[in-house]
Order: C-alpha cells, then sequence, then structure tokens
C-alpha cells in the first residue's frame, strides 16, 4: 500500500497504535495497575533472592523456629533457616511453573482449538470429543494420579518430582480450556467476509488461520492466557501442599505449607507467609486479567477510536 | 395443562428426541474416558497387581496363576475388555496345561465391580459406599449454603453496579477466589482452634477436624460445630466466583433491549427486576450448577484432608499416597460419569428453557 504523505503543518496527530491504545485503557483501571506493580516487584525480588544475607538451604539448628524478627522478618523453619529467603526462593519456583504451564498450555491449546474450529467437520469432531473427555476427567484426581504414576516409573528426560515435570502434569491438563476458547474463536471468524476475501485471493489455508484470524483473536487469548497463570500457581500449590508436586529440598509456595498444620498451634509463622505470597500473586495476576480484559474488549475499542 | 396444543405436544417430541441423542452421545465419551484412565493405570509399574509382589509370601508361581485368573495374561485391548464387561463369562487356563479349567473371577465395571483395594483388601465398591455419604453430607451443605449467599448478592451487586455494596463485594470476590483454598483451611483452624477459646469452658472455640467428637454421644450441635469449619472453607471461594459469574450475567440482562422495553412501558423496577430479568439471568446459574455439583460426589480432597473428614477425598488422597490403584480407579470412574451426567442435566434443561438453543 503507498503511504500518504504526512501533512506536516496540520494539528492532527498520527494515528494511535493499538498498542498504545490497549495500554491507555489498561492504565485507567486501577486494579489492574496494583497488580502489576505488585507482581513486577514479586518477579525482582525473587530474581534478586541471592543477594540476602542468608541462605535457603544451610540449616542453623541453634536457631529453630525463631518468630518473625528484624533479622529473619519471616521468622526461621524447623532447621534454623530463613523463611523470607526460602519463600522467594520458593517463589522462584512456582512463578516458573506458572509461566512454564500457560506456555504448555497455549502451544497444545491453541493449535488445536484453531484447526478444529477452521476446518470444522469429522475433525472439529474427533479433537472436540478430544477435548470434551479430557475436561470430564476430575482435574486434581488427575493431577495426583499422574504425578503418582510419574513418581513411580523412570522415564528419560523428565525426571520425577521436578519444576519440569509438574509443569507437564499441569499444562497436559489444562490445555483444553484454551482449546475450546479458540476453536470458539475460529468457528466465529471463519464466516466472516474477510476471510472469504482472502480465500478468493488464494491464500493457503495455514496463512488465514496465522496471519487473519488469529490477530483478530489475540484479546481473549491474552485474557484467558494471564488469568492462566493465577491458576497454575494454585494448581501447582495445591499439588506440592498434598505432597505430590515438587518435592522438598526444592522449596515451592505449596511444599513450604506442606508440615505446616501439625505446629499450627506453636510456629503458626511458618503457615502464614507462603500462603500470603500465592494470595498476593493470584489476585495480582487475576486483576492484571480483569484489566487486560476491559481494555481489549473490541466494542470498547472502537467506542473510543470514535471518540478520538 | 390439560390440553396441551399440537405446537406444544410437537415441542414434547423433539425434546425427547433431544434428550434420547444426547444421552447415546455420552456413551462414547464415557467409553474414552475409561479408556484413558485404563491407559493411565496400566502405565503404572506392575500394573494393577503391584501390590501383590511387595507381599513376602508371593512366589513367582502364585503369581502368574493370579495373572491368569485375573485376564493380565491376554493383550491390552482384551485386558480392556475384561476390566470392562469381566471375565467370569468365559473359561480361563489358570494352571497353563493347554486345558481351560475354571471360570474367571472378575465381573467388569459395568456390572459394578471396581476390583479390591490393595490396602484393606475389600472391594473398592464398598469402600466408595462407606466414604459417599460423608463426603455427601458435607458438600451438599456447603453448596446449598453457596447459592444461599451467592445468588442475592450476584444480582444486588448488579442491579446496584457501582454502589458501594457492589464495589465491596467485588473486592472480596477477588480476594476469595485468590485465596488458596488450602491456606484458608490453616488460618481457619489458627484463629478458631487454635486462638480463640469458648469464654465458659475454655476449650477450643470450634474443633479444628472430624466429624464429631469421637466417644461422645450423638448430638447436633456437635455435628454442627464440626460442619463450621470445613464448610467456611470451601464456601469462601465458591461464594466468590458464583456471584461474580452471577454479577455479569444479570448485568447482560439488564442492559437488554427487552428491560428498557418493559421500563419504558412504565413497568415498576420491582416487576422489571422479578418478572423479567431474574428468569434470564438465573440461566447460567446451571452452568455453575452442572460444574460445582460433582464435588457433591467427589468431595473436595483438600478440605477433607485438612479437617480430617472421613469422605471420598480423603480415600482418594491417602489411596493415592499408598498407590492403591483400584480405589483410585474406582473413584475416578465415579467422578468422571458424575461430571458426564451433570453436563447432560445441564444441557437438557438449557434447551428446554432457552427457546433459543437449537436442537442438534
Amino acid at each position: 500500500m503507498p503511504k500518504k504523505p504526512v501533512e506536516k503543518n496540520s494539528t492532527m496527530k498520527p494515528p494511535e497504535t493499538m498498542a498504545s491504545l490497549v495500554w491507555r485503557r489498561f492504565r485507567r483501571h486501577p486494579g489492574a495497575m496494583v497488580g502489576a506493580v505488585i507482581l513486577i516487584i514479586l518477579i525482582l525480588s525473587v530474581t534478586f533472592a541471592g543477594l540476602s544475607p542468608h541462605d535457603p538451604e544451610t540449616s542453623d539448628i541453634k536457631n529453630r523456629y525463631q518468630p518473625p524478627s528484624w533479622t529473619h522478618p519471616f521468622g526461621t523453619d524447623g532447621l534454623g533457616r530463613d523463611i523470607l529467603v526460602r519463600v522467594l526462593f520458593g517463589g522462584r519456583v512456582s512463578l516458573m511453573v506458572g509461566f512454564m504451564v500457560v506456555g504448555i498450555t497455549l502451544s497444545i491449546g491453541v493449535p488445536v482449538g484453531a484447526i478444529a474450529g477452521y476446518f470444522g467437520g469429522w475433525i472439529d469432531s474427533v479433537l472436540s470429543k478430544f477435548i470434551d473427555a479430557t475436561l470430564s476427567l476430575p482435574g486434581l484426581m488427575m493431577m495426583i494420579l499422574i504425578a503418582a504414576i510419574l513418581r513411580e516409573i523412570d522415564l528419560p528426560i523428565v525426571e520425577s518430582s521436578t519444576t519440569l515435570t509438574i509443569a507437564l502434569v499441569l499444562g497436559v491438563l489444562s490445555w483444553p480450556t484454551v482449546a475450546r476458547l479458540v476453536r470458539a474463536i475460529f468457528l466465529t471468524f471463519r464466516e466472516m467476509e474477510y476471510v472469504t476475501a482472502a480465500k478468493a485471493l488464494g491464500a493457503s489455508n495455514f496463512r488465514i488461520i496465522i496471519s487473519e484470524i488469529l490477530p483478530n483473536g489475540l484479546g481473549p487469548i491474552i485474557v484467558e492466557a494471564t488469568l492462566g497463570v493465577g491458576y497454575a500457581i494454585m494448581s501447582e500449590s495445591t499439588l506440592s501442599f498434598l505432597g505430590f508436586g515438587i518435592m522438598p529440598p526444592t522449596p515451592s509456595w505449596g511444599n513450604l505449607l506442606d508440615n505446616a498444620q501439625e505446629h499450627l498451634s506453636q510456629y503458626p509463622w511458618l503457615a502464614i507467609f507462603p500462603g500470603l505470597m500465592i494470595f498476593l500473586t493470584t489476585i495480582s495476576v487475576n486483576y492484571i486479567g480483569d484489566g487486560l480484559r476491559d481494555a481489549l474488549d473490541p466494542y470498547k475499542l472502537l467506542q473510543e477510536i470514535k471518540e478520538v | 395443562m390439560l390440553n396441551p396444543s399440537p405446537n406444544q405436544s410437537k415441542k414434547g417430541v423433539i425434546m425427547g428426541q433431544y434428550i434420547v441423542r444426547r444421552l447415546l452421545q455420552a456413551i462414547p465419551m464415557l467409553l474414552l474416558v475409561s479408556i484413558v484412565l485404563f491407559a493411565l493405570v496400566n502405565l503404572a509399574p506392575g500394573g494393577p497387581l503391584s501390590q501383590f509382589v511387595r507381599s513376602r509370601r508371593m512366589t513367582a508361581e502364585r503369581m502368574e496363576v493370579l495373572k491368569r485368573q485375573f485376564g493380565l495374561d491376554k493383550p491390552l485391548p482384551v485386558q480392556y475388555i475384561i476390566w470392562l464387561a469381566g471375565n467370569d463369562w468365559m473359561e480361563v487356563d489358570t494352571d497353563q496345561d493347554g486345558v481351560k479349567d475354571s471360570y474367571g473371577t472378575r465381573k467388569g465395571i459395568l456390572r459394578g465391580d471396581f476390583g479390591f483395594s490393595f490396602k484393606t483388601r475389600e472391594p473398592v465398591l464398598e469402600e466408595i459406599m462407606e466414604r459417599l455419604p460423608n463426603t455427601i453430607y458435607l458438600m451438599g451443605i456447603t453448596l446449598l449454603i453457596v447459592a444461599i449467599v451467592a445468588i442475592p448478592v450476584g444480582i444486588i451487586s448488579a442491579v446496584k453496579q457501582y454502589s458501594a455494596f457492589d464495589i465491596t463485594i467485588t473486592t472480596l470476590s477477588f480476594m476469595g477466589q485468590a485465596i488458596p483454598e488450602f491456606w484458608l483451611g490453616l488460618i481457619l483452624i489458627l484463629v478458631f482452634y487454635v486462638s480463640l477459646d469458648n469464654p465458659i469452658t475454655g476449650e477450643s472455640l470450634l474443633p479444628g477436624g472430624g466429624m464429631y467428637t469421637i466417644g461422645a454421644e450423638f448430638s447436633l450441635v456437635d455435628r454442627i460445630r464440626h460442619l463450621i469449619l470445613p464448610v467456611l472453607m470451601g464456601v469462601v471461594g465458591w461464594v466468590a466466583w458464583w456471584s461474580r459469574f452471577l454479577r455479569s450475567s444479570m448485568l447482560e440482562v439488564i442492559n437488554q433491549d427487552y428491560i428498557r422495553t418493559a421500563r419504558a412501558k412504565g413497568q415498576t423496577e420491582r416487576k422489571i427486576l422479578f418478572r423479567h430479568a431474574l428468569k434470564n439471568a438465573l440461566i447460567p446459574l446451571i452452568t455453575m450448577i452442572a460444574i460445582d455439583f460433582p464435588y457433591v460426589f467427589t468431595g473436595a480432597i483438600v478440605i477433607e484432608r485438612i479437617f480430617s473428614w472421613p469422605g471420598m477425598g480423603r480415600l482418594y488422597y491417602t489411596s493415592a499416597t499408598s498407590r492403591d490403584y483400584p480405589v483410585l480407579m474406582g473413584v475416578l470412574i465415579l467422578g468422571s460419569v458424575v461430571i458426564i451426567l451433570s453436563n447432560l442435566m445441564a444441557d437438557i434443561i438449557y434447551a428446554y428453557l432457552d427457546p433459543r438453543v437449537r436442537y442438534d
């Protein structure tokens, strides 16, 4: 397309890009902004957790079960280890699992959903049956079963109860939700005129899926992926709390709480802080997702463009 | 209605056909689920007999006989059929002398034979039936309270959008959805069992686990006291997402044309709410009930684990720690059946209530 020369002397601003429009709308959502700031602080503090004077692994028997103080803001555990540092190192694992699960979910869910929704017919019925069947299994119970089986067999590459394995378990069980969403998006968009136009111009199916339909359906997928991070962190911590997730000595927010219940009456700080971190992360992620949902809403965007 | 109009009876026939069709569609789904579960458990080392290997009296020969009796010497697809339909109708050659000498001993899950628990050697079905009432009792009450609280809260929140009430509820619901369930349980125990005492007796304000005081005579007060914390633990998260969901579905209805029409006709706000809006706003409630109803049968693992509640969730948890695969299979099959059936029910009710749903 030939570019029209921009009139230098006019007061008109160049048209706003989509990204800046979305960002402008996102900024207006106070919950989402606070959530984003908290999440950034969390990510920074787990990244630089190594700067702490305490080591997450070294035990210090003289200082067992110290209540929170200036030297140990979150107290110490049964081996005298600083809980703040362990929570931060656990955060690395938990956040990593969160992002990995969403990565896996998207890389299975988007292609499957796109193919089912775009091609329809028998491909769609087979894939949809598979999606429905996976969604008919009780989620947490399946996670426990697969984690328990994986612990008993030796597979090459994936060692049992590592971060990667747990992320795989969660990812394999949560892609159908994304697939169903993407399928619905493609079902709607494939009937649109611009898709027919692209077909008439001789665009390949692959090209239509990737560069015609997918960009238009990106909004809901981004929202779903964001909320997915929170969901994955919650699932990992539940699984680890029950003893089927990430195993000590690798700390994660879930397994730090694993034996907190028996010490609840004497050392409540063991239970309070790791849970608080899960809560903070999940609520931040959920608010960010809510803000993105508002910011990416096509109808509201359209209104905004008209007003400008 | 005494004289159904021809139109209505036709609708009844179509509806009947739709129900039959949906029921038939559920069968391949159940089979698919059962194949997945069967494959998974056979992936586990030692397969269904792994527990017997650990027994010291077990010799290799006895293991072989057992394998043949259970039909485990057959190829996997045949094993699946046996698992599904049993092998008591076919003769088995237990001593491998080439002569079929006795009938198989399994009835198959279709006839309720989920095998025996590795741990207790009891039939899996008996174990499940023992725990099921406790779970229905706990989760049924939880779900009931969720409905009683969340429905009015969600609706008022939508009707009074952006009011102080709505903002409070929306914030609380964000918090409720972000609280890790197990952590909430621990905090509840910390507050009501560990910290707070009953000012009169000096004991803990509420018990920290179990269904009733062991050794004490039955008392309703004791039962209720044991229910409060586990129910509260389940209610928080559920109310949070139910009320949020209902709020948005109500908002969608309120902004529709027919509500504006009713208002333009001069209908009172009260009548608009109760006669026009509510009926349609509550339809999505069916979806939520369909999603959460299965928990009444499968239980909540985390709640039952934290509060030592002798239900299905705890059965599943302890069976998973001891690798008791037949029990895990039994609970999973039951859970999947309930999930598939409640989705089916939801679809049928939707089709019945919403004239826009097409019957295909």
